[in-house]
């Protein structure tokens, strides 16, 4: 019943007006207990800040030591066997029910022709390998420069993981978390592709040998650029720390440097023939800055030339006198 | 089944075949990837696409054939294609719906009448078309000159056909007829001679603005699809954007929303292929009228009326879409789809005078040649402006580019969008890359737009000839501008930082930017001078170094003293210290006194005309993010030769 509709009733009742006064009271409180619960008496102050994690895991295996092999041969597969076979079997890195992330590098859209980008048999190898050691689950991932689903595809790198039975994960905003590293000058508060690395036991990096004309040589520590997020190329101002930094970020269970077909010039896209050289190498190892060291040769490169194979060595990454692991090398 | 059912599972089928192809639309090797399907095939359906494109470039390229199909079947059946196959017209139908569901009969049969600014869409129409007509119209000005036996021949001919004409029929007046026949030929003539140099009158291919058919795929490839991805929907693999695609998204849905106050707004008042389907249906063999004169007038007839074309009275043969609503919803049977003109009589074409017509079509013919006087084609032709790769020279572009938007879709990277203002008001939503949007640059390997272009805008090209390899290997690759280093926002150059990201992902062979090492002292307030010193170690006078800032693998130590006047590469500094690579020791060493630098080694980039492809991916991966120190533009592009940068041979 409205107030009004009788104008000889105009006047309020005591129970309207109790329905009334109870009913102010209630929004009154009401206004009041929101203004109160999100009173705020400082500025903000304007800097975006995100949720932040201290870093991936170790994922090398304590027991094993460093490990180096090299084996020559054109053909990727056999070097590849043969490289495994004698730094202890692939059953001594990955053991049954084990998730596996292989990190390739994908980072062009450029066919495996080019080999600018970790060559496709490789991918199926791998994978291959795993799964008969019984890795119950293998994930290829990039964090490309160029589109990452022409990257993938364009490479083979897609095409052949799945067949192999791999999973391929292409990076997504929210795949990303904000990580400080410890001891780092620049991964700091920066996005680092982490959901792929979710229930991983044991993490590969595999990747070719090439001339970078930056950095001088691109290869396996180079390759984890690609965990990276954000505007990451302003860390090329300090390219020689920042690929310490990544190595000191990443300790794979095993690294797998393709030299069959270095890229010698015009690095690290490529793009022509011209640019490669039959190296036939494949370099094998759980020491990322040895195994980089054994690659700088590929490529003729002196490793004064490569300060960041001397600052990861600095810092305890691993070591730079890749003679001193013994490497066995075999010709196929 | 009722034939609205049949109608209605149609509309159903066509539209979910569309949101289909929109999906399908996306480059991959995937059953629900582009791979064969025929996506452009309602843009070919469509004949207002292939008049305006026949009229603009004397050609029906490929698919658009089948614009021909629809042409015959409307003027077999009437406007099917409005009523059973339109996607556009379907959305419309089905909101017209719901606006109106909760209405009276009454209300709903007034919404429904005939409307005299229908007949706006026609004026529409003629105007788009009279834009594109200045080709047919400077051939048929300049015929007697270019042609002049067959003109005058033809002039002789109907002059004789119309002297027989006379002798026939007598109540004409010869000697009227004579006086129009020759002034008719004098105007033509003199017409003619004044538009000798026919520089003013040119043809623009403008129908895409209104055609119902590429809007409907532009809005819901760049508008719909990039706001319901990443829902349960994941249809791109990172997020898609769309410059100004404000606009676009506000006039689809004002159009959509238009339905709530009027049904089909968009197809009773704007929509030009309406119109030409308009024209076409009115000597339809089959049509839509009363069986009877005599009927109650209930009206119920017009209660559903998508066309609101007067089926209760003098049926608009023109305005009918066939929905066949009055057929079902007339209780007593008197509606048919017959081949007999309605019992109660028909209204064949539209309610617009010569006056309006002629009025439409010359501002329609002085618009083109009024937007080409600023010059866009000529001298002013805007840098910014890059088309993508196998995009058609720019006249021939704008002659072509429906902008139905598919190239934006199918791009893999995004780098595709929808021009504003940059190509000229003519040139408003055709493809310009936009190279700080996307997941790249145009990527080297890719020729998917020019392969899904439906007009022929953008050429299909093969990889070779974009790459410039085998049978073009004489012709070089295909160049869409040139990058341009922008030196005082670029690092190494500006700044003294190192940097040369464009050099690294330059995917050309050799690379189109290369560098140059440099070296250059950091500023300092006042010179260093050595305390003591060895021959790898040299500590000064004051703390004025920032520790451990100088190992960074690019800063060299240089002592003014030293006969051979080459930088040595630090390793190890303390503020007030600095020790040098073992690998070019100082012989012999600095003497306490002298004068020390801190240099940076910079390695500045260069782009190399000779080898540039504009492709771009510079630009997208420029840290310099807010305004891009090396910036696309397009010189050098392989469509204009007037752009060279170089001369070519």
């Amino acid at each position: 019943m409205s107030v009004n509709s009788d104008p000889h009733q105009s006047m309020l009742n005591r129970r309207q007006f109790l329905i009334r006064s109870a009913k102010a009271g209630l929004s009154i409180a009401a206004a009041g207990a929101i203004g109160y619960q999100f009173y705020e008496s400082s500025a903000p102050d304007g800097i975006q800040r995100e949720s932040e994690y201290a870093g991936l895991p170790d994922f090398s295996i304590p027991d094993t030591g460093s490990r180096l092999s090299v084996v020559r041969g054109h053909d990727r597969i056999k070097t590849l066997q043969l490289a495994l076979k004698s730094i202890g079997g692939i059953e001594t890195f990955i053991k049954s029910g084990d998730r596996i992330l292989l990190k390739v590098n994908a980072a062009f859209a450029s066919p495996p022709m080019l080999s600018a980008t970790t060559h496709p048999q490789l991918v199926s190898e791998i994978t291959r390998l795993c799964f008969k050691a019984g890795a119950h689950e293998v994930i290829v991932t990039d964090n490309p420069i160029n589109d990452p689903l022409s990257c993938f595809n364009l490479t083979g790198i897609a095409e052949a993981a799945r067949k192999a039975g791999a999973k391929v994960v292409l990076p997504r905003e929210n795949f990303f978390k904000y990580m400080t590293l410890t001891d780092a000058k620049l991964i700091r508060n920066w996005p680092v592709l982490h959901k792929p690395f979710k229930d991983i036991a044991k993490v590969i990096g595999v990747a070719p040998v090439k001339d970078h004309h930056r950095s001088g040589a691109s290869m396996i520590m180079k390759n984890w650029y690609g965990l990276l997020g954000g505007r990451r190329n302003i860390f090329h101002q300090d390219i020689h720390n920042i690929i310490k930094e990544l190595a000191m970020m990443v300790s794979p269970t095993l690294v797998i440097l393709d030299g069959t077909t270095a890229m010698m010039s015009n690095g690290p896209t490529g793009g022509s023939l011209s640019d490669l050289k039959e190296t036939n190498t494949m370099i094998v190892g759980t020491d990322q800055v040895a195994v980089d060291a054994y690659g700088a040769t590929l490529l003729g490169k002196d490793l004064s030339e490569l300060t960041f194979i001397a600052k990861a060595e600095a810092y305890g990454v691993g070591t730079a006198d890749y003679r001193s692991l013994n490497p066995e090398v075999i010709s196929l | 089944m009722k034939i609205i059912t049949a109608r209605r599972i149609s509309q159903i089928f066509f539209l979910l075949l569309f949101f289909w192809f929109c999906i399908v639309t996306s480059l991959g090797k995937e059953w629900w990837q582009l791979r064969g399907w025929p996506v452009n095939w309602l843009l070919e359906l469509d004949p207002l696409v292939g008049l305006g494109t026949l009229l603009t470039t004397h050609s029906l390229y490929k698919g658009l054939i089948w614009g021909v199909a629809t042409v015959v079947l409307t003027i077999i059946l009437g406007r099917f294609f409005c009523g059973w196959i339109c996607p556009f017209g379907s959305i419309h139908q089905f909101v017209g719906y719901l606006g109106r569901r909760h209405k009276s009969s009454l209300e709903k049969a007034k919404i429904n009448r005939y409307h005299r600014w229908q007949v706006l869409k026609y004026g529409i129409l003629i105007f788009l078309l009279s834009v594109a007509i200045a080709d047919l119209a400077v051939f048929l000005i300049k015929w007697p000159y270019s042609q002049p036996w067959i003109f005058w021949t033809l002039i002789l001919c109907s002059l004789v056909a119309a002297i027989i004409v006379t002798m026939v029929r007598t109540p004409v007046d010869p000697k009227k007829l004579s006086l129009y026949l020759a002034c008719g030929v004098g105007i033509w003539v003199i017409l003619g001679y004044i538009f000798q140099d026919a520089r003013i009158l040119s043809a623009s291919l403008q129908i895409g603005l209104l055609d119902p058919i590429p809007l409907v795929y532009r809005s819901i490839n760049l508008i719909v699809l990039p706001l319901i991805d990443g829902s349960a929907l994941k249809l791109f693999s990172s997020p898609r954007y769309y410059e100004g695609s404000w606009l676009i998204g506000a006039i689809f849905v004002t159009a959509v929303l238009l339905n709530y106050k009027t049904p089909r707004f968009y197809c009773r008042y704007i929509c030009p292929l309406g119109a030409l389907f308009g024209i076409l249906s009115r000597s339809a063999l089959w049509r839509i009228g009363k069986t009877e004169t005599a009927c109650i007038d209930c009206h119920l007839c017009e209660k559903n009326c998508e066309g609101a074309c007067a089926p209760s009275s003098e049926i608009r043969i023109n305005e009918c879409i066939l929905c066949f609503n009055c057929l079902d919803d007339c209780h007593h049977n008197q509606i048919a789809y017959q081949t007999a003109p309605s019992a109660a009589g028909e209204i064949l074409s539209p309610d617009l005078s010569k006056r309006e017509f002629v009025f439409t079509f010359l501002s329609g013919a002085a618009a083109a040649p009024l937007l080409r006087l600023n010059g866009n084609l000529t001298d002013n032709w805007k840098a910014g402006l890059v088309r993508p790769p196998g995009a058609v020279f720019e006249k021939e572009f704008l002659s072509r580019c429906i902008k139905c938007g598919q190239c934006m879709r199918v791009c893999p990277t995004n780098v595709i969008h929808p021009a504003g203002l940059i190509a000229g008001v003519e040139g408003l939503w055709t493809p310009v890359l936009n190279f700080r949007i996307g997941t790249s640059g145009c990527q080297h390997k890719c020729i998917a737009c020019g392969n899904v272009c439906p007009t022929a805008a953008i050429r299909p090209i093969s990889l070779d000839e974009r790459l410039g390899r085998n049978r073009f290997a004489a012709s070089g690759p295909l160049i869409i501008g040139t990058a341009f280093i922008d030196r005082g926002r670029c690092l190494p150059w500006a700044m003294d930082k190192p940097c040369i990201v464009c050099q690294e992902n330059c995917p050309v062979s050799p690379k189109a930017i290369f560098t140059r090492e440099q070296f250059n002292a950091i500023h300092m307030e006042t010179p260093l001078l050595v305390k003591t010193a060895n021959f790898r170690f040299v500590e000064f006078d004051k703390a004025a170094l920032q520790a451990d800032r100088l190992a960074t693998g690019d800063y060299y130590c240089l002592i003014n003293e030293q006969s051979d006047q080459q930088p040595r590469l630090i390793v190890e500094n303390t503020t007030r210290s600095l020790t040098i690579s073992p690998k070019a020791p100082w012989e012999p060493p600095p003497t306490p006194g002298s004068k020390a630098s801190i240099q940076i080694r910079l390695q500045k980039p260069f782009v190399d005309p000779e080898r540039c492809i504009g492709c771009g991916i510079c630009e997208h991966e420029c840290p310099v993010r807010g305004k891009r120190a090396i910036r696309i533009t397009a010189e050098n592009e392989s469509r204009n030769r007037k752009h060279s940068l170089l001369p070519r041979t």
